[in-house]
């Protein structure tokens, strides 16, 4: 069990700077996802915990002790791998052991060690199996049990489920979470899943083009999205962004078709300036007067409704409904935020405006 | 149906054809190896097996002199053969596997001009290269030796190559995993590559030993003595250069004994490779 600081690390591969700084300290025991689209860097800042990847600048210390130039054996982590990188060749038993077998611990402490890893994650009837043998499922668990065995300061998570089928990567993402539970490990979990990031996080580094966007719970992170590629990533479907300009009293924002949406908040030193209005489509909600849309598609997800609609001048607006569909294609409506509902972003830097 | 049948029956036609080429001459052979020297030589030789056999083949492994001639006996010349098919096999699978190694899974400066430097000697055979290569063994007091006979043709580009590329086929994770559970290169190369590495070692194994008993020229030139005749160049010194008769009964029971060890290596190593195909591990 340990901190991890993360002190204003960057990553530069040649010209090209794929990591621009980043600080973040990890509590013990704190469950931090980071959270990003492909390229972003998250996982290059994991593999730099990790000691995989050489750090172009700035400081990592696990536990207090500046790790920047130790080997990865010697950073007392353990690493879950999106293929799992289990040794084809060993037993499941063996693949948990390898590591603690290179550290010269005695076997009868290997063998409980183990023992209580497979029995956490009931693996105790495929100890003897190779990998070959067993399923997608039961190889991450193994993966994840070679990680348990070595009582590691932190656990790195690459993407772990992502090779996994939707209904097997469910079941493990609360498996993950039951285990985080149960252990309280500092971990580091990388995944480009906005739903397993906001299951698993108890907090959430939002990074994008090598930089941190946000840090925050998830709560945090859907609620004040502190910018628009944010606001953009969390949630499903996305929040929607409109163009608009504060009035001159400051008191509402106008948006194109001549809405006047009121501010809960007066901002009369805005007045008169150009934002970009996020609102999510489920804090929208039928209304007598608002935003007149056509219907141009309908989802039906079950327990809620997704409704795309047209706004006059073409913009898409997406609306979140509960419970099945109540109207169909091509009809019209009229919808409306609800007034504490509105995010305003800085139309040009896209930073949240508070 | 009719032409289904006819369809099928084809390539079995083609290989019992096939078979019967390749297979008569060794029946010949055989049945060769089995007669006096005297049937053979009047060349009348009956297709069905004499009744010499046996005083053939023990006169051929341990005997000094033929009917007409002195010989090296097989036994020496087999256990020469497959001290250098051994020495050869195993040192360029020793060889080949560590450089491959090191091409495949480190980082150091010219590293690709050093995977080129092997790649380039692919094109220079042991023939182009055999006078220098005779002087240095020379020089270095091999001649005559298992050492001059083996050392020479362990550079094997083609092994490295074959290894590399299965090295390539390694996922990088795997090495990383290794090198968090605290795995050095030696470790790693012991622990994880070689175990992985085990069929593409036993088919290498096979190739290596038939091409290292085979031998011809190189083992012709370096050794002098018969103690250190190799069976391939020996059975060649059996025949004469038509002054005299040769001792056809003693020369083919010696090559039937020579095909023996490639074909237990090839029977033997068979089981493994299928075996590892079986498990079927990536």
């Amino acid at each position: 069990m340990a901190t991890v600081e993360i002190r204003d690390v960057r990553k530069s591969y040649g010209p090209v700077d794929a990591i621009k700084g980043i600080d973040i300290a990890i509590r013990d025991g704190e469950f931090l996802v980071l959270l990003g689209p492909s390229g972003c860097g998250k996982s290059t800042l994991l593999r730099m915990v990790a000691g995989l990847e050489g750090i172009t600048g700035g400081e990592i210390a696990i536990g207090g002790r500046v790790v920047n130039t130790l080997e990865p054996k010697d950073r007392d982590i353990a690493m879950v791998f999106q293929n799992y990188a289990l040794y084809p060749h060993m037993t499941v038993f063996d693949n948990m052991a390898y590591g603690l077998k290179i550290r010269g611990i005695p076997k009868a402490e290997i063998r409980a060690r183990v023992d209580k890893a497979a029995e956490i994650l009931e693996l105790g009837r495929f100890l003897d199996r190779r990998p070959s043998q067993l399923s997608g499922g039961q190889r991450q668990r193994v993966a994840m049990g070679r990680a348990i065995v070595r009582e590691p300061a932190a656990f790195l998570f690459d993407e772990p489920l992502s090779n996994l089928d939707a209904k097997l990567r469910t079941q493990m993402r609360v498996e993950i979470k039951r285990l985080q539970d149960r252990l309280r490990i500092t971990s580091l979990y990388v995944t480009h899943d906005q739903v397993e990031a906001m299951t698993l996080a108890d907090r959430i580094l939002v990074m994008n083009h090598g930089v941190a966007e946000q840090i925050g719970t998830p709560l945090e992170v859907y609620q004040r999205p502190a910018s628009l590629f944010v606001a953009g990533f969390i949630g499903s479907p996305p929040m929607n962004v409109l163009d608009g300009r504060i009035d001159d009293r400051g008191e509402a924002v106008l948006v194109p078709g001549g809405q006047r949406l009121p501010l809960p908040q007066p901002r009369p030193t805005d007045a008169g300036r150009p934002v970009k209005l996020g609102i999510r489509p489920e804090h929208m909600a039928v209304a007598a007067e608002g935003f007149s849309i056509e219907i141009e598609l309908v989802e039906a997800l079950g327990a809620d409704t997704v409704v795309y609609g047209r706004l006059p001048d073409g913009e898409t607006l997406l609306v979140r409904m509960a419970g099945i569909p109540t109207v169909r294609e091509r009809d019209r409506m009229t919808v409306a935020p609800q007034a504490d509902a509105l995010h305003l972003f800085d139309a040009v830097s896209g930073r949240r405006m508070e | 149906m009719k032409p289904t049948r006819f369809i099928d029956l084809v390539p079995h036609i083609v290989l019992i054809v096939g078979v019967l080429i390749f297979a008569y001459p060794i029946y010949v052979t055989l049945i060769g190896s089995t007669w006096d020297s005297g049937t053979i030589g009047r060349g009348g030789l009956p297709l069905w097996p004499g009744g010499q056999g046996l005083d053939n083949y023990a006169q051929a492994w341990a005997g000094e002199a033929g009917a007409r001639a002195k010989y090296t006996p097989v036994r020496t010349m087999m256990l020469n053969s497959l001290i250098m098919a051994l020495a050869i096999a195993l040192g360029k699978i020793a060889i080949s596997i560590l450089s491959a190694y090191a091409v495949a899974f480190f980082r150091f400066p010219l590293r690709m001009a050093f995977f080129w430097l092997i790649f380039i000697t692919l094109m220079l055979p042991v023939e182009v290269r055999i006078i220098p290569t005779y002087k240095v063994v020379a020089d270095l007091g091999l001649i005559n030796t298992y050492a001059g006979l083996a050392i020479p043709l362990i550079a094997s580009a083609t092994a490295t190559l074959l290894f590399r590329q299965f090295f390539l086929t390694i996922p990088d994770e795997l090495l990383e995993a290794a090198k968090i559970d605290g795995a050095g290169p030696v470790r790693f190369f012991i622990d994880v590559v070689l175990p992985l590495s085990r069929t593409n070692i036993a088919a290498l194994f096979v190739i290596l030993f038939i091409y290292g008993w085979n031998q011809y020229l190189w083992p012709l030139l370096v050794t002098s003595s018969g103690d250190m005749e190799t069976i391939v160049t020996g059975i060649t010194k059996m025949i004469g250069t038509g002054e005299s008769a040769n001792d056809w009964n003693l020369i083919m029971a010696t090559t039937v004994l020579a095909m023996l060890p490639p074909v237990a290596v090839v029977v033997f190593m068979q089981r493994w490779f299928v075996k590892g195909l079986v498990d079927s591990e990536k």
